[in-house]
């Protein structure tokens, strides 16, 4: 059996409706892991040692257990605890399984854009006075984040590429489409290629994109650097 | 006594070939002209000092004969050979890899920032050369490699990295690793201008050591002028691309005339 | 637990090929011949470009169609699918730490008439393996993940056991799936253990003693 133009034009209309699920679901993810993120850099600000070394060990564990089983478990098992099992959908099931399993790595980037500040801020930030709320809003902050913003970047990529997982358990996106389409017609070739142009299509560009947003911001970011410590100097 | 000596040794370098000839050497860097037809000879043995403003040209001038950057137009002969040309079919194109390792065996380099391996021990770091490329045995570049690093001062430091030594121990470590390839001529990369102050001493008397005992050819750039001055046959001065003056130390550097050499000389006086 | 030796078997097997074209693209991605880079940088741009399990299914289904030939087994497939596409990531590792290391080794070992092939092997490789640890570390723990993905073309690996068990009796998935999740954590653990290793090795630049 070989390439058939024909089987590309029929299957093309077949997967490209489940494209709005993907994409939707990628935001979906990403929104959460953003959010959920945050929390867990929260967390491991506290400071307690045995939650820190709690919190550090199980972001280890879901960080470094596949996101597949992640998504099974929450899918299947978690329904099935008693007491607190909910059934779920689908989509609501991947947004929680790959949210939180990359919320994980989403918390480090926070981190490191914090720790990234240098500790004279800190220290200038404390002997001007500021509140808590100021410090983190007017000193902090400004800094940490700029330069984690290609890195956050980049995972919305990767978790684009992390999404066709949820096909696994039915979420009916582009490679759902394309696994359907080639059980009906025992021709997998063509809407397998289909889905792997729409992922290059849209995801090399964006990478390219997001290359050059981190070339303008580290220029950017260096000029306001400048700014901010001229302006702590004056305070 | 001493000028009979001096004599002699200039009475041979007459008859004797150049070692190396720059014949009208142009570089460039993109638009920027950096070196604007050099001719030079530089005889076996011979001692010679580049000195001159940053920007002269005096650092690409030696780099065009390592081979770390390719003239842009001239020709430049070590030995008799054409070092960046060579024949194919009877005609001259640019020379390949095999050919510029041929010619450069003759050529030893010591740089501004060492440069050494940090990966290697000291000891590594003066035998790499000798068992890779002159495919000498171990035990052999491991003696002279030793050898060497004594008459430096640092055969205690043998199984020492790179990271662990201060920065005249490191250009010395340098030297000797140079050293044990036996070149006929040996570079200097301003080597002493990345050092601390109270270090550069050390590094000098190594170079004054090399120069009293071998029959090394020596091109230095430097700013180090009484150093120089001490050790040098002959000085050149670069300016903006070409050689401006050139003669004995004391010529160049006491009795010269020329006015932006003068000037150049006055900041390090100053 | 069953399944044990195919996801160990699939880890060990596609860590290796994909160190091995991770640093055949890494060199010909810095290949002075451009069309040797250009081939590569296609490579390297439609594995990082698509999804890893978009992958896995186009080779199970497409290339016995296509070619007429089957990979062998789908042992293979899984192996070869996943070790394509990780190469493909830490080919940019073997790239970029080959270009971090400074120039000045390189005129060092040409002052010391090194060719080019010496140069690479003695000087330039030696010390971008180091900076590399790390990072081949991450992405083997990324490739231990990755092997749960080889029972979705019917591999009978630890993941492919604990859906059997959870189809046949449905309130034991909870317990299932958390033993699962717990094993793939032990096989993680030495390989976090050695990435830590590898980022204090690479920290001090040379391994002295």
């Amino acid at each position: 059996m070989k390439w058939n133009w024909e089987t590309f034009f029929d299957a093309l209309p077949f997967i490209l409706p489940g494209l709005g699920v993907t994409v939707g679901l990628t935001f979906a993810c990403y929104l959460f892991a953003l959010v959920f993120g945050f929390f867990w850099t929260f967390l491991r600000r506290i400071p307690i040692r045995t939650i820190n070394w709690t919190v550090t060990w199980v972001m280890e564990f879901i960080r470094s257990t596949p996101p597949l089983v992640q998504l099974f478990f929450i899918y299947y098992a978690w329904p099935m605890i008693p007491g607190i099992g909910v059934a779920l959908s689908p989509f609501t099931s991947a947004i929680l399984g790959l949210g939180i399993h990359f919320s994980t790595y989403i918390g480090e980037i926070y981190r490191s854009g914090i720790e990234s500040v240098e500790k004279g801020q800190w220290e200038a930030a404390k002997a001007l006075n500021f509140s808590t709320v100021d410090k983190w809003r007017k000193i902090i902050l400004p800094q940490a984040i700029p330069p984690t913003i290609p890195m956050l970047g980049n995972y919305l990529i990767i978790m684009f590429k992390e999404v066709p997982l949820a096909s696994t358990i039915g979420v009916a996106g582009i490679l759902l489409m394309a696994n359907t389409y080639g059980a009906r017609n025992w021709a997998y070739l063509e809407p397998l290629t289909i889905v792997g142009i729409i992922f290059l299509l849209l995801s090399y560009p964006s990478a390219i994109l997001i290359n050059k947003l981190e070339k303008r911001m580290n220029r950017r970011f260096d000029k306001e650097m400048a700014f901010v410590k001229e302006e702590v100097k004056n305070a | 006594m001493e000028e009979v000596a001096v004599k002699k040794t200039s009475e041979i370098e007459e008859k004797e070939d150049p070692i190396v000839v720059y014949k009208d050497v142009h570089k460039s860097f993109g638009d920027i002209e950096v070196l604007k037809g050099i001719n030079l000879e530089i005889k076996p043995a011979e001692k010679l000092a580049l000195i001159g403003p940053s920007g002269s040209g005096k650092t690409t001038i030696i780099r065009l004969l390592m081979t770390l950057e390719e003239p842009t137009s001239g020709d430049i002969i070590v030995n008799g050979k054409n070092l960046w040309k060579m024949e194919k079919n009877g005609k001259l194109v640019r020379a390949n890899e095999h050919h510029l390792r041929n010619v450069r065996g003759e050529i030893g380099m010591v740089f501004q920032h060492f440069n050494l391996f940090p990966h290697m021990t000291i000891l590594e770091n003066c035998t790499v050369a000798p068992i890779h490329v002159k495919k000498e045995s171990k035990e052999k570049a491991r003696e002279r490699a030793i050898e060497m690093l004594e008459r430096v001062g640092l055969k205690d430091k043998l199984h020492n990295y790179p990271s662990q030594l201060s920065g005249g121990q490191k250009q010395r470590v340098a030297m000797a690793r140079a050293l044990v390839m036996q070149p006929k001529i040996m570079l200097f990369d301003e080597v002493t201008s990345a050092l601390d102050p109270e270090l550069v001493g050390e590094v000098l008397e190594v170079i004054r050591d090399i120069a009293n005992t071998g029959k090394t050819a020596m091109v230095l750039v430097t700013h180090e002028m009484d150093f120089a001055k001490d050790v040098a046959d002959r000085v050149l001065f670069l300016d903006k691309g070409v050689i401006a003056e050139e003669g004995t130390p004391e010529e160049v550097l006491q009795n010269s005339k020329n006015e932006r050499l003068q000037s150049f000389l006055r900041r390090f006086r100053g | 637990m069953r399944g044990f030796n195919i996801t160990i078997t699939v880890l060990i097997a596609s860590a290796i090929f994909s160190y091995l074209f991770a640093f055949i693209a890494g060199l010909c991605r810095i290949s002075e011949n451009p069309i040797i880079r250009h081939v590569t940088a296609v490579y390297v741009e439609v594995f990082r470009g698509t999804s890893l399990i978009v992958q896995l299914f186009w080779l199970y289904y497409a290339i016995p169609m296509l070619f007429g030939i089957q990979l062998g087994s789908n042992w293979w497939t899984g192996v070869i699918a996943i070790a394509l596409n990780y190469g493909a990531y830490m080919s940019e590792v073997v790239r970029g730490s080959i270009l971090a290391i400074s120039k000045g080794q390189t005129e060092a070992a040409i002052a010391l008439n090194m060719s080019k092939f010496q140069r690479m092997r003695l000087i330039i490789l030696p010390q971008a393996v180091r900076m590399m640890l790390p990072e081949f570390g991450n992405y083997t723990i990324q490739m231990l993940k990755a092997t749960s993905l080889v029972s979705l073309i019917g591999m009978t690996d630890i993941l492919y056991y604990g859906d059997i068990i959870r189809s046949s009796n449905l309130s034991q998935a909870p317990i299932v799936y958390f033993l699962v999740l717990i094993f793939y954590f032990l096989l993680a653990l030495p390989l976090i253990w050695l990435t830590r290793k590898a980022e204090s090795i690479s920290k001090k630049g040379v391994a002295s003693g």
